[in-house]
C-alpha cells in the first residue's frame, strides 16, 4: 500500500507539471529574439509594419506539423503583406528529437522554401514562456497600445487531414476579425498534435 | 493465429459511440488509451496496457486502444502496426472529422495532447483523464483506485 501511495504522489506531481500554463488569450507577450535558420537574430520588434504575428510552434518531424506545413506557408503568403507574418519556432529539444536539430531545420526550410522565419529556441525558454504543448500550436498576436496581445490560441482549422471542404478555419477567421478591428469570436481551440519534446 | 487476424480487428469508432459503450459498462473499469503510431511516448507505453489487461483478465477490466491516426492511414499504417506490435486489446481508430468536437466529448479539460488515458467506472460515476505518459506501476495504481 505504501508503494501505491508513493506512486500516487508522483502521479499528482506529474499533473501539476502538465498543468503549468503559459500565455492565455489576452496575455501580453514581451519581445523576444531567437536566431533563424540563417543564424540571424529575429525579434518581434524587427517587424516594424506588422499589425500582429502568427506565431507557430512547429517542427520537422511531427506528421501533424507536416500535414499543416503547406497551410502554414499559405498563411504567410496570404497575410504577411496584410501585416500578419508567420514566425515559426521549433520547440523541440534536439537531443530528444534528433530530426529537429538546427541543421535539420536549415535543410527543411531550404527544401520547402519557407517564406517565413523559422527559429531555434535553445533551452526551450520561449516555448515554456508561451506554454506551447504540441506541434503545431498557434498563438496569434495583435499589436496594441498595451503591447503584443494574444488574440487566439490553438489550431489552424479543425481538419488536420485536409479532407473536409466544410472545415472550420479558426485562425483565418481570427485574423479576418483583427484586420477589421474586431476581436476574434473564438479565442481558444483544441487540437491533436505531437507533444513538445522537452529536454530530459 | 495468423497475423492477418490481428489486423482485421481495427474498427472505426466515433466519440459518441465510445461514450455510449462506457456508460453501459456497469462495474467494469474501462481504461481507454488514446494514442497514434506517430506518437513515440504512446508507442512506448502501449505494452503496459497489454500487460495490465492480461494480468487482470479475470476481473471486470476492459482496455480499449483508440488510435488518432488519420483515417487514410488505417490500412497502410495502423493495421500493420497492430500486427507488428501483436496487440491483443481491442483497437479502434477515431472516426471523427471535427477534432475540436471529439476532444471536448472525451474531456472538457483535454487540449488534445497524447498520450492521454481515460479511466471510467460507470457504476461509481468515476471518469478521469490523465494526460501523462504512464509507467506500468502508475497504470496499476490508477486501476486499483478506480475499481474500489
Amino acid at each position: 500500500m505504501k508503494r501505491l501511495i508513493m506512486i500516487g504522489m508522483l502521479l499528482g506531481m506529474f499533473q501539476v507539471i502538465a498543468q503549468t500554463k503559459g500565455y492565455q488569450p489576452g496575455s501580453v507577450v514581451p519581445n523576444f529574439s531567437l536566431k533563424d535558420v540563417n543564424n540571424k537574430p529575429v525579434s518581434l520588434n524587427d517587424y516594424k509594419t506588422a499589425k500582429g504575428y502568427i506565431v507557430v510552434f512547429t517542427c520537422n518531424t511531427c506528421p501533424i506539423a507536416q500535414a499543416y506545413e503547406d497551410r502554414i506557408i499559405a498563411l504567410h503568403e496570404q497575410y504577411a503583406a496584410k501585416g500578419f507574418p508567420v514566425i515559426a519556432i521549433n520547440p523541440n529539444d534536439p537531443e530528444v528529437s534528433k530530426g529537429d536539430s538546427f541543421k535539420a531545420m536549415q535543410e527543411r526550410a531550404a527544401s520547402k522554401k519557407y517564406p517565413f522565419a523559422y527559429l531555434f529556441d535553445p533551452g526551450q525558454i520561449i516555448t515554456k514562456q508561451f506554454g506551447a504543448e504540441r506541434t503545431p500550436h498557434i498563438y496569434l498576436l495583435s499589436k496594441t497600445i498595451d503591447g503584443n496581445q494574444v488574440a487566439y490560441i490553438g489550431a489552424i482549422d479543425n481538419d488536420t487531414e485536409n479532407t473536409n471542404p466544410d472545415k472550420k478555419k479558426y485562425l483565418d477567421e481570427a485574423i479576418q476579425a483583427l484586420l477589421i478591428g474586431d476581436s476574434p469570436k473564438i479565442t481558444l481551440t483544441k487540437a491533436v498534435g505531437c507533444s513538445v519534446k522537452y529536454k530530459k | 493465429m495468423s497475423s492477418e487476424s490481428w489486423a482485421q480487428k481495427v474498427n472505426l469508432l466515433t466519440a459518441d459511440e465510445l461514450n455510449q459503450r462506457l456508460s453501459q459498462g456497469k462495474d467494469t473499469v474501462y481504461i481507454v488509451n488514446l494514442w497514434a503510431t506517430w506518437c513515440q511516448p504512446c508507442v512506448k507505453e502501449l505494452p503496459h496496457f497489454e500487460k495490465l489487461q492480461k494480468k487482470f483478465a479475470a476481473e471486470p477490466l476492459k482496455v480499449l486502444l483508440i488510435s488518432l491516426d488519420f483515417r487514410s492511414k488505417l490500412e497502410s499504417e495502423v493495421k500493420p502496426f497492430v500486427t507488428r506490435m501483436k496487440l491483443t486489446n481491442e483497437v479502434f481508430l477515431m472516426n471523427e472529422k471535427d477534432q475540436q468536437s471529439f476532444i471536448e466529448k472525451i474531456d472538457d479539460d483535454w487540449t488534445g495532447t497524447i498520450p492521454a488515458t481515460l479511466i471510467v467506472n460507470a457504476a461509481k460515476k468515476h471518469r478521469q483523464l490523465i494526460t501523462n505518459e504512464l509507467t506500468y506501476n502508475e497504470l496499476l495504481y490508477i486501476y486499483h483506485i478506480n475499481k474500489q
